[in-house]
């Protein structure tokens, strides 16, 4: 019981524990940093003798009874997929702790503790390989993320937890079903049971209706074109922290779920409505990069510019072949650096000006040019730019969608034009020009202090570090998507 | 042939202490308070019910006993809703101590009644025969009658008293005339032998078990006949709602697992289309009515209402993993729906018996403990995994969908998700607003809160250790 997997998935729930246990917030500011720092240094072990074992890939895992009667087990294990989901949320996780210590005043102990249980959560969902348990770990991280967004959110909080918590819930019934009725032919909710027995029992009308229920399921939460409409409304009344989480992580669970159980258990029905998804997917890249030039608010850029990435990813998951995924599981990790940097600059910024208008900026290359450096840098890692990590993961995902069809590549590509056009834009709004505002004055506006770096500094040396040497991850990367490549 | 006694000794403690506890009342009541007379008499019923808990454990060990001639039998289903609804009654009574004084001078009748309601309640699920399953049903229907109608002042109260009377007499005459019809159908009323003289089908058989589901129909609140529950739930002091709501649905789902699934499978395999739509419609006009609501009982009234139609569609399969499903959902209800109640009791009023969902705002800051045993109930009824309510509906969900019928799956799932609505908006006004009235926390007392987290933890322990009480229920 007391091995790797079940330590770093339950010791974000001890930190929790131990959270209740302090009164004095110093200690719970103090206690919830170190509990996440000191998840990321023990995920790190996770790369110690890696050695991935057939059939399955996986490197670790474990597994006890939970609920026999049920057949439901507690079973986790990491393969080279999840081990890097695993590795980013805890590496963003410590980030997310450290900015709501800085500048969330109001019950700060309530806020890190659904941190810190939304770690558990996530990190739950990476590592499952029990349906149910995945399931279970799934709907869970609805709770601290709710609260989250209605507590520590903007004016509309209310509205945005509970489209967030409803549109998920409606989405998940279909895959519950799902669920039980992939139980009731197989027999077994092991995941990699089912994946070896369900392809071949299933007729062709059961895979179809499977794979839609759960493709419904993870489309609103990745969030595939046109079940996004939650997604600008959540980020734009969360919290920073909560906006990171979001981005980050919350959004690779459907992904992850797409690549570990919609398209492995109903591969025939997966090939068959593969262009479908192929062209939401698409449409989503074209349309969130228009939406995103078109926003006033620096946080609803970044969010409908997650929309068209994301849309990246599921294509890449549905061409089919080594370049595309392993260039999707590649860009959900630096999807998650970037996005994640970007609503880390907006919180800054919002922290110093209350506002998140383009037209409340301008100028802030004159008074704040760190600041502006950094948010140049990272836009640029989002927009794909050579050198840093976007654009490993875009240009493989480019490659194997060519490979398939080059007409998917093409309008693939107007979605990397736009992502340069509305990052540049934002940063031409927010950075050059002159000062119009008094409050944007060098005398007024802080650059970023020591604390605020300590936080971005590491996600930008990763962004270089993946940029520079992807082979990092695709070592791991390309070997398990090879295994789970055969009979698509 | 002699008398198993350890079978029915339970009821016979349940019954007896009822008895005492009057006494008791009788010859305390001139010395002492009010409150204090309600504490002492709270204290032995729970004796009480922990000597009976106790005794079904001992008699559950005996095995499968049938008793005199064949009107009572005591099985694993008995030992079940036993305990369900003693658990339930354990709760109410740890939580009433204070709360019963402020609406009744007559504490002892109170506790008298409520043991005798759980005893009929538990002899229902051993009922073997028509008649005993009337005794036991009128029983439990007079008493909560007169439980529901003890708030004297307050005309809501009387008014929830004489509308569960009026109802439960409808619903009593279509069951005694249903088990006529079904007598003159098969010349018997011992359920065991039922079954092989209504091997041939009748349409006076017919007719007779139809009757006999209306019965159950307005006892369980499946819609149609679900109109009197939110008035009644309403009404009613709110340690009897949080009584009947469970306690009723146990004993009627125990007696209607017994009559119909067991005694009588082949007329509830032709009768599932009936069965589902009713359960559909049930839980759809549970959940829909109570979106709406802003009275925080009558709510928790209407979802009662949806929480019947999904015990009823985890029935319809008529299978063992159906029946296992449905006692496993309702002792997890009992810990969250008790639990909710709990919450209302907690800030009640003295005068009156209504909590709005308003009244809660800011609760979360105010007293953030109360909000936070209310936010994990609410979050157990609506389903959210790893608490005892996701179990509960997945084991539901697993019966009905190993018994084929996709489409009642899907409008459990959707209504279970379209419940979440409601509670949610109880968490949102209790964390997400802020009230310029201070929380009114007058009953909090040491039973209540004992009682909160009590109920509390075991919505958690289910959760996390669920295959236990499965066993524990299901053996």
């Amino acid at each position: 019981m007391f091995d790797l997997l079940t330590l770093v998935t339950f010791l974000p729930l001890l930190g929790v524990l131990a959270l209740f246990a302090v009164r004095s917030e110093m200690f719970r500011k103090v206690g919830a940093l170190a509990v996440s720092l000191m998840t990321f240094v023990v995920s790190l072990f996770l790369l110690v003798n890696w050695n991935p074992m057939e059939p399955g890939g996986f490197a670790r895992e474990v597994q006890f009874n939970w609920f026999p009667e049920i057949g439901l087990s507690f079973h986790l294990g990491v393969d080279g997929i999840s081990l890097w989901l695993v590795l980013l949320t805890t590496f963003m996780m410590p980030i997310a702790v450290a900015f709501s210590n800085l500048y969330v005043k109001d019950r700060i102990g309530q806020h890190l503790i659904l941190l810190l249980l939304l770690e558990t959560a996530l990190i739950g969902v990476f590592l499952a390989l029990d349906l149910v348990l995945f399931f279970v770990f799934f709907e869970f991280t609805l709770i601290p993320m709710y609260f989250l967004i209605g507590q520590w959110g903007s004016e509309n909080r209310e509205y945005a937890a509970i489209k967030f918590v409803m549109y998920t819930l409606l989405g998940s019934a279909f895959m519950l079903v799902a669920v039980v009725s992939v139980y009731a032919l197989t027999g077994t909710f092991s995941i990699m049971e089912i994946t070896r027995v369900l392809p071949a029992t299933a007729g062709i009308g059961f895979q179809t209706l499977g794979f839609l229920a759960f493709v419904l399921a993870f489309a609103v939460k990745i969030p595939l074109f046109p079940f996004h409409t939650w997604l600008p409304d959540a980020h734009v009344q969360a919290p920073t922290a909560g906006s990171i989480m979001l981005a980050s992580l919350l959004l690779k669970m459907g992904a992850y779920g797409i690549f570990r159980l919609a398209i492995p258990f109903f591969p025939a029905a997966a090939a068959e409505l593969l262009v479908y998804v192929i062209l939401l997917a698409l449409a989503g890249i074209v349309y969130g990069g228009l939406v995103a030039l078109q926003q006033k608010d620096v946080k609803s850029l970044v969010a409908y510019s997650s929309v068209a990435h994301m849309g990246f990813i599921v294509l890449g998951l549905f061409v089919f072949n080594t370049q595309g995924v392993s260039g999707a599981i590649l860009q959900m990790i630096n999807h998650g650096l970037s996005t994640g940097a970007l609503f880390l600059m907006v919180g800054f910024l919002y922290e110093r000006r209350h506002t998140r208008r383009f037209a409340d900026f301008g100028g802030l290359w004159k008074s704040i040019p760190v600041y502006c450096a950094f948010f140049l840098i990272i836009a640029m890692s989002s927009a794909g730019l050579p050198g840093l990590n976007g654009f490993v993961g875009e240009f493989s995902i480019l490659m194997g969608a060519y490979a398939v069809n080059p007409g998917y590549a093409l309008v693939a590509s107007v979605g990397v034009v736009l992502a340069a056009w509305y990052l540049l834009t934002a940063y031409r709004k927010l950075a050059q020009g002159e000062i119009v505002h008094q409050e944007n004055r060098a005398d007024v506006l802080s650059d970023l202090n020591s604390q605020e770096l300590s936080m971005l500094v590491p996600v930008v040396v990763m962004c270089f570090a993946l940029g520079l040497f992807p082979n990092l991850l695709l070592d791991k990367i390309v070997p398990a998507v090879e295994l789970w490549l055969p009979g698509r | 042939m002699t008398l198993a006694y350890n079978a029915i000794l339970p009821e016979i403690v349940i019954f007896g202490g009822a008895v005492l506890v009057l006494l008791v009342d009788l010859f305390r009541r001139v010395a002492q308070s009010e409150a204090r007379n309600s504490t002492v008499l709270s204290y032995l019923s729970l004796a009480v019910v922990a000597v009976s808990a106790i005794l079904t454990f001992t008699a559950a060990a005996d095995g499968r006993t049938v008793m005199f001639q064949t009107s009572a039998v005591a099985d694993t289903l008995t030992a079940a809703i036993r305990l369900v609804v003693l658990v339930t009654t354990a709760l109410v009574l740890l939580i009433g101590s204070r709360y019963v004084p402020s609406f009744t001078h007559q504490t002892g009748e109170y506790y008298t009644l409520l043991l005798i309601c759980a005893g009929a309640m538990m002899t229902m699920a051993m009922a073997a025969d028509l008649m005993m399953l009337f005794l036991a049903l009128e029983t439990f229907s007079l008493s909560l009658i007169l439980l529901a109608g003890m708030f004297r002042e307050n005309p809501h109260s009387t008014e929830a008293s004489m509308k569960y009377f009026l109802l439960s007499a409808f619903a009593s005459a279509f069951f005694v005339y249903g088990a006529a019809l079904v007598y003159g159908a098969t010349g018997t009323i011992a359920l065991a032998s039922l079954a092989s003289s209504a091997a041939l089908p009748s349409p006076l058989l017919f007719v007779g078990v139809a009757l006999l589901l209306v019965g159950f129909g307005f006892k369980l609140s499946v819609a149609p006949f679900h109109m009197w529950t939110p008035d009644v739930y309403q009404g009613a002091p709110t340690t009897v709602t949080a009584f009947m709501s469970v306690g009723t649905k146990t004993a009627m789902l125990g007696a209607l697992i017994r009559l119909f699934i067991l005694a009588l499978p082949e007329t509830w395999a032709n009768s599932t289309s009936i069965l589902m739509i009713l359960a559909v419609l049930t839980m759809t006009v549970g959940n829909l009515t109570a979106l709406s609501q802003t009275s925080l009982k009558r709510m928790l009234g209407y979802s009662s209402i949806a929480h019947a139609g999904y015990l009823l569609a985890g029935l319809v399969p008529g299978t063992e993993n159906a029946i296992d499903g449905a006692l496993f959902y309702l002792f997890t209800y009992a810990f969250m729906n008790v639990g909710a109640f709990i919450i209302i009791i907690a800030i009640e009023q003295p005068i009156e018996t209504d909590i709005e969902r308003s009244q809660l705002r800011g609760a979360g800051q105010k007293a953030p403990w109360l909000a936070g045993f209310m936010a994990l109930f609410l979050f157990s009824l609506s389903g959210i995994p790893p608490l005892a309510g996701f179990f509960g509906k997945f084991l539901l969900f697993r019966a009905i969908i190993e018994g084929g019928f996709l489409w009642l799956a899907i409008a459990m799932v959707l209504n279970s998700a379209i419940s979440a609505y409601y509670y949610l908006r109880v968490i949102v006004a209790m964390y997400f607003r802020s009230g310029a009235k201070p929380l009114p926390v007058t009953q909090g007392t040491r039973g209540l809160y004992l009682g909160m987290v009590a109920a509390g933890v075991m919505v958690l322990v289910i959760g996390f250790f669920p295959s236990f009480w499965l066993q524990l229920l299901t053996r």
